[in-house]
């Protein structure tokens, strides 16, 4: 497949900052592809999108869109579209009025740019709204109306920096639903900021890690679930985050998920004595806290029990286990993978 | 529950600490505004001058010889232009000025000290200045205009009736200009800056986000602050009279130095009060447009 955006070697550096927002990063998203952008607050992700954007310039490195250079050009020359958080729609104007104007930007005709900006209100279901002004606009709506005046101008790549975050819980898992729908109709590569890594797993083909300017990891959501490059990936991932338990140099992670009571896991394993302290019911779920000790250092770790597991857990010392192939090893410096080192096993 | 009361000191009471708040300024109100106006109104139905301050009813009589006076419609005249062309100019170059002064560039903190100078003037002190400047004989401007070849002889800008107004309603769009930067100053300051953003993503340029995303969101404000404006140049009399005292041959009289020229300095208090309540109604015109305003502003 095509390159649609590539950024190389990107640094950015603020003034009088010491510390660089974006660190060396370098990345391509391929054409059509839904690219997730992860990370926590102030990790450069957002500046990393602004830049591709447009909007800033890059100390170092370069930008490059549908296979050129775009480094010092103004973001009306790079044929992008922006979703913004606060959405930035001008209040006012109307609907139509929000669409239409990247198209009168472009110097379209009138005729043409009404036909335009009706296909894409018609696409987004916004076809009653369009006299309407955004303050009458419901959280949705808005956001909808958002991308249809992104979309409309038919751009290269659509850039949406957290664009779910106004909206409340509820809305905001349907929201996620429509842009994954609307994207796979539309076709367009999108590169899509976020801080929730349930959206990042929901809609993303690839998530990109980022922390502190750099990238950690890049990969399919299952990827970075399943096999996180470092101890960031591993403990940003997942709810709760995965458990890691020092043992001499090497830290030795495995999922809340896989650590169950000892007789519900087959084949070879881990068997660890799990001191039980509370249990929570989470919908279904149980979350488990306790120590687990005998491995390792002893260490405080989750267990998550699915809704099948109904036997009963009681305060006290458990034989809980790991499946060994869900066992994941880091190097205690670097935090990067490590070499898996022999554990004690038993099979049943 | 005797005992609760005895506990609850009157300033407890939010009826009593909130006229206490209040009195200063409705006395403040009462005794600078309520009591002037009404006064004015008493006077312009009155025979009273400063050399019989007897008061005797004189129904409209005032009011016809007001109205017979060829000056008092030549001072209207002169306010409306006065008011019209300064506001024009202030705002224009109120908005321009707040454009650099967003800006952001090497020497910024410069410039704003610049800007903000003439505001900051005293009006006296700086009319002085310009009294020197359009001197008739003395005249810098005129000197440089000289040297240059472009005039002959000396324009004697305060002397002749066009240039006249035009040099007052420069001196006073000289003044006005910072404090109406600094309010649409404001108003741009109060744009988020996504929206600019969305713009220049959106392909606009400078001049459309400018017509298109600046001016329609910051609209509101410039027209508060053009109202306010216009009230200041409606009811001003300081440039005038330090520059021109009305002169020549009334050529910049406005209906504020009229009216005191006619009530103070002539001494007909019946007569200025008439003219000064003729400033009322339009003022109040104004003063709902700016009501206007500012409700639009409130449900944008």
């Amino acid at each position: 497949m095509a390159v649609a955006v590539e950024v190389r070697g990107l640094r950015k550096k603020y003034d009088g900052g010491h510390v660089h927002a974006l660190d060396g990063i370098d990345l391509a998203t391929a054409e059509g592809e839904y690219l997730v952008l992860l990370g926590p607050s102030g990790c450069g992700k957002t500046t990393l999108l602004r830049t591709i954007a447009g909007l800033e310039q890059p100390t170092e490195g370069e930008v490059v869109i549908g296979g050129s250079i775009v480094n010092g050009l103004p973001p009306r020359a790079r044929r992008v579209a922006m979703v913004f958080q606060s959405y930035a729609l001008y209040p006012h104007k109307t609907v139509l009025g929000n669409i239409v104007f990247p198209l009168k930007a472009e110097g379209l005709d009138r005729t043409a740019r009404e036909k335009q900006a009706r296909w894409a209100a018609d696409l987004l279901g916004l076809g009653e709204l369009l006299d309407r002004r955004p303050r009458q606009l419901s959280g949705g709506e808005r956001q909808r109306v958002a991308l249809a005046r992104a979309m409309v101008r038919d751009p290269q790549v659509f850039l949406l920096d957290e664009p779910l975050s106004n909206l409340d819980a509820k809305l905001r898992a349907s929201a996620r639903d429509e842009l994954k729908r609307f994207q796979r109709r539309v076709g367009t590569t999108t590169i899509y900021v976020t801080h929730d890594q349930a959206e990042a797993m929901g809609l993303g083909d690839r998530i990109v890690v980022i922390d502190r300017g750099r990238v950690r990891q890049v990969g399919h959501p299952v990827e970075v679930y399943d096999d996180p490059a470092d101890t960031f990936v591993a403990r940003f991932i997942g709810s709760p985050p995965m458990n890691l338990v020092r043992r001499s140099s090497t830290l030795v992670g495995f999922r809340p998920e896989h650590l169950l009571p000892a007789h519900d896991v087959a084949g070879e394993k881990v068997v660890l004595p799990f001191a039980v302290d509370r249990v929570e019911h989470l919908s279904g779920d149980r979350h488990v806290y306790g120590t687990i000790s005998g491995f390792g250092e002893d260490t405080r770790v989750i267990s998550r029990l699915p809704a099948t597991l109904t036997e009963p857990i009681a305060e006290g010392v458990h034989d809980f286990a790991v499946d060994v192939r869900r066992l994941r090893f880091f190097d205690e410096g670097t935090g990067r993978r490590a070499d898996p080192m022999p554990v004690t096993t038993t099979h049943g | 529950m005797a005992d609760v009361a005895h506990r609850t000191r009157l300033v407890d009471r939010d009826g009593v600490l909130g006229w206490m708040f209040l009195a200063p300024t409705v006395v403040y109100v009462i005794a600078l505004v309520a009591v002037p106006f009404g006064l004015a109104i008493a006077f312009a139905f009155s025979d009273v001058t400063s050399g019989d301050p007897t008061y005797d009813w004189a129904g409209l009589e005032n009011f016809r010889r007001v109205f017979d006076d060829p000056v008092f419609w030549q001072s209207l005249w002169n306010t409306l232009v006065f008011t019209t062309v300064s506001m024009f100019f202030i705002v224009l170059f109120g908005k321009i000025l707040a454009n650099i002064l967003v800006a952001d560039f090497r020497g910024k903190w410069v410039v704003r000290f610049l800007v903000l100078l003439p505001w900051t003037t005293p009006v006296a002190l700086s009319s002085v200045s310009w009294l020197w400047l359009l001197h008739s004989i003395y005249s810098p401007i005129d000197w440089v205009l000289r040297e240059l070849g472009l005039i002959e002889t000396n324009l004697y800008w305060l002397g002749r009736p066009n240039l006249a107004m035009a040099s007052v309603i420069a001196v006073h769009v000289w003044r006005l200009v910072p404090l109406a930067a600094v309010i649409m100053m404001v108003g741009l300051l109060s744009i988020p800056r996504d929206m600019d953003e969305a713009a220049r993503i959106d392909g606009a340029g400078y001049w459309r986000r400018m017509f298109e995303v600046t001016i329609p969101l910051t609209f509101p404000l410039i027209a508060v602050a053009a109202l306010f404006g216009a009230i200041f140049t409606f009811t001003d009399m300081a440039v005038v009279y330090i520059l021109t005292r009305g002169g020549p041959n009334n050529a910049t009289q406005v209906l504020a130095s009229w009216s005191f020229l006619r009530g103070i300095g002539g001494g007909d208090i019946g007569q200025g009060a008439v003219i000064a309540l003729f400033l009322f109604p339009l003022l109040l015109i104004a003063a709902v447009l700016i009501l206007r305003a500012v409700r639009r502003m409130e449900t944008l």
